[in-house]
């Protein structure tokens, strides 16, 4: 264990894939730190983070939701992360969002507002440092709206697009921004829901599969954790609209 | 939902909840009846399913402390045994004690009090324990270890889950040099011949013997005995230059990815098996030698889902344990019946069993057998006059191997029965926390 140990920071730590994330940074000998609005239920996994790989792990209270709070969250780590994960998402209720507009804002600015401005704050003060890799997770939903699930797919449009342009913006400087499409991973998330077997990842490949694209000699801009998903969705990305608007999906 | 044990015998219909957050785990006790909880389902029998709703405890997954100082250890309780391994065999620790599989969470472990190859040494798991945290059928979550809340402790410590849920415990891990197992191998040419290598090898830290089943006459209980220590560093360099001090498990590559038609495991095969085993175990002699610590403790766990070569019906494990004066006795007609039956199980071991433990932990001091056998129309009859010759040796049988004893059986067995059911009564466990199992011993 060496004293100069880089350090991640997981904003979402609730969540499943958040937690295999941080683990797979510790277990590859990262410290860890951790920001969740439920700073319980973060500090449980901190914990667990911790005992498990014998990593630092910290815990910060963070709401996505509110963007005034964000710089001095960022200013009141103790370190200024050499990675920064974002896994904040909240997929709603699609008929809800139809009907009841604050929900469907609220999703809006859940996967996207929200995590698109805390992530620009990190990209100008990474720019500011020089070094500083990105990554955010958004979804294959946002490739092409459906009428079951536009509002979440919109919203991971508007973060993936976001995403594009920072990496773009980004590229020159040599820092890495990566986007991650996860396809169906088993979660919290999706619990109860009928997932294919073969396009379904558990939350720990997704978090090996962050760790290699962001960190690994050979770095990824956009993974899709199953390379399957690419096909299936360039598939439903090659649809003629006039086909695709009468598809029941 | 249908669930069944790892006997796959017997299924009952009944309401499956996860427990993700330990903090929601008193509410949902407080408000079902007829509930248990269930950790990886290794139990064989009917234990861990609720008679209404069964309460898995897997979501409860976090590590919350550890001292490498003490080898303290605070786990929640759905915490797989296999996860402990994985995060501190590397680091130098060792559980206290495991049983014969490493895909058992650490509330089943306390609940069912486990014991392992080294129980005439160590005792069985709940002796390690600290502390636990238990939520009770009123929902109220309290503390308890050998010096707090000890007679609630005492229940809960085998007391099959019918206390309340475990949602959390700490115990000692031990320190040790490498992941290798220095095993020796002694051969018993009759029963006798087993448990006096058992009483010999009361210093080894771990012992067991595996009896050869089909082996009638002179030769019955004919049996290995597999001494064990952990190496130490200078053992495993001097001997394996070239292997890693402290290996992690090589994930199984071997499966039995349906129901094997329960042919394959007809007589003939059987003896086939035990003749090679035998052979082979005998070949290596008296000479020590070093084991990876997932064979020599773990030896199934090699192969995925082993319990379905056994059909579709299912198999019944049968594990008793007897005082030492009637020991021979006793297991002699056991072993006896079973060859004579031509049901020879695809396993048989023997092992010596120290003190015992809590209220209503299966280990006592003498000698403990377990037998496989798969589930057919004679099967019953067998165990019934089996289980006779163990309640008159002043025996009992294992809870959770047991799919099928009778009350007479099991209250033979159990004398602090009265004493368990008092508690159960004070806390308001009857009714609330009930499984299949206890239904039907009429706990
Ligand atoms: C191949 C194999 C080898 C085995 N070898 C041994 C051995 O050598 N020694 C030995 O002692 N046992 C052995 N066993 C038995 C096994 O260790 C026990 O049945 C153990 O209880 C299984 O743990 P589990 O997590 O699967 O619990 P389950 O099978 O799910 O449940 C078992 C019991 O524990 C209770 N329980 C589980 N979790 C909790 C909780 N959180 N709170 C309260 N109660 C709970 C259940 O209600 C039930 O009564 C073996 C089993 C197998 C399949
Ligand atoms: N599971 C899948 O199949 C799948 C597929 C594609 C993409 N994804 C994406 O993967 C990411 C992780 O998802 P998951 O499956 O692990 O689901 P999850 O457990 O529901 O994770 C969502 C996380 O976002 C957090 N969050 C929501 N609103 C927040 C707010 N206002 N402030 C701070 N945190 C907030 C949640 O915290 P709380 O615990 O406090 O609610 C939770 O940690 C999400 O972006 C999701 O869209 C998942």
């Amino acid at each position: 264990m060496t004293e100069n140990r880089k350090t991640m920071l997981l904003i979402g730590a609730t969540s499943d894939i958040g937690r295999a994330t941080a683990m797979a940074y510790a277990e590859a000998g990262w410290q860890v730190l951790l920001a969740a609005r439920n700073v319980q239920s973060a500090q449980r996994n901190a914990d667990d983070i911790a005992t498990r790989t014998g990593a630092g792990v910290g815990v910060h209270a963070l709401d996505i939701l509110h963007s005034d709070a964000m710089p001095g969250f960022v200013d009141g780590l103790p370190v200024l992360p050499d990675t920064v994960v974002c896994v904040v998402g909240e997929m709603g209720d699609q008929e809800r969002a139809q009907v009841e507009f604050d929900h469907a804002a609220m999703v809006f600015r859940t996967n996207f507002e929200g995590p698109s401005l805390l992530l620009g704050h990190f990209a100008n003060r990474f720019l500011a440092r020089g070094s500083g890799s990105i990554v955010g997770v958004s979804s294959v939903a946002g490739d092409r709206g459906r009428g079951t699930n536009y509002i979440y797919g919109a919203a991971k449009a508007g973060f993936t697009a976001f995403l594009s342009g920072l990496r773009n913006r980004l590229a020159p400087s040599g820092l890495r921004v990566v986007t991650v499409k996860p396809g169906f991973v088993r979660t919290r998330m999706t619990a109860g829901m009928k997932l294919p077997g073969l396009l379904t990842a558990e939350p720990a490949e997704v978090g090996a599969a962050i760790l290699a694209a962001a960190e690994g000699k050979r770095g990824r801009d956009v993974i899709y954790v199953r390379p399957v998903w690419r096909g299936v969705m360039s598939v439903i990305g090659a649809i003629p609209e006039p086909i695709f608007k009468k598809l029941k999906l | 939902m249908l669930l069944e044990g790892w006997g796959r015998y017997p299924r009952f219909e009944s309401e499956a909840l996860g427990l993700g957050d330990p903090l929601a785990v008193p509410g949902l006790v407080a408000s079902s009846r007829g509930i248990i909880a269930r950790g990886n389902g290794r139990a064989y029998g009917d234990a861990a399913i609720g008679t209404r709703r069964t309460l898995g405890a897997l979501g409860l997954d976090r590590m919350k402390a550890f001292d490498p100082q003490s080898g303290r250890l605070t786990v929640e309780a759905g915490m797989l045994l296999s996860d402990i391994l994985a995060a501190f065999l590397p680091r130098g620790f060792f559980p206290p004690v495991v049983p014969g599989t490493k895909l058992v969470t650490v509330g089943g472990m306390i609940a069912a009090d486990v014991h392992g190859k080294n129980h005439h040494r160590d005792g069985s798991f709940g002796d390690h324990l600290e502390q636990l945290t238990l939520v009770l059928p009123s929902g109220q979550a309290v503390a308890c270890g050998p010096s707090e809340n000890a007679d609630l402790f005492r229940a809960t410590v085998g007391g099959m889950g019918l206390t309340g849920i475990i949602t959390g415990a700490t115990f000692r891990m031990k320190p040790v040099e490498t992941g290798w197992i220095r095993q020796r191998t002694i051969v018993a040419k009759d029963l006798a011949g087993a448990l006096k290598a058992l009483d010999d090898s009361d210093a080894a830290t771990y012992s067991v013997a595996w009896i050869d089943c089909v082996a009638r006459g002179a030769g019955l209980g004919r049996s290995l005995i597999f001494a064990g220590e952990h190496a130490t560093r200078q053992e495993v360099s001097s001997e394996r230059p070239d292997a890693p001090l402290l290996p992690l498990a090589s994930p199984g590559r071997l499966g039995v990815p349906f129901d094997l038609p329960a042919m394959t495991l007809n007589k003939a095969s059987v003896a086939a098996f035990n003749e090679l085993y035998f052979r082979r175990g005998a070949r290596n002699g008296d000479k020590p030698f070093l084991t990876h610590w997932h064979p020599y403790f773990f030896p199934l766990d090699g192969v995925d889902r082993w319990n379905r070569i056994y059909g579709r019906r299912g198999f019944l494990q049968h594990q008793c344990v007897v005082p030492p004066a009637t020991a021979h006795a006793a297991l002699a007609e056991i072993l006896d019946r079973i060859t004579r039956s031509g049901k020879a199980s695809f396993l048989a071991v023997l092992k010596k069993m120290g003190a015992g433990g809590s209220l209503m932990s299966f280990p006592m001091p003498g000698y403990t057998l377990a037998l496989d056998l798969r589930v057919t129309d004679e099967t019953f009859a067998l165990l019934d006059q089996i289980d006779r010759i163990v309640v008159a040796a002043g025996g009992r049988l294992y809870l959770a191997k047991d799919a099928r004893q009778s009350r007479q059986t099991f209250e033979a067995g159990y004398p602090t029965l009265g004493r368990f059911n008092d508690l159960r009564s004070a806390i308001g466990a009857p009714g609330h926390m009930a499984s299949h199992l206890s239904s039907r011993l009429g706990i």
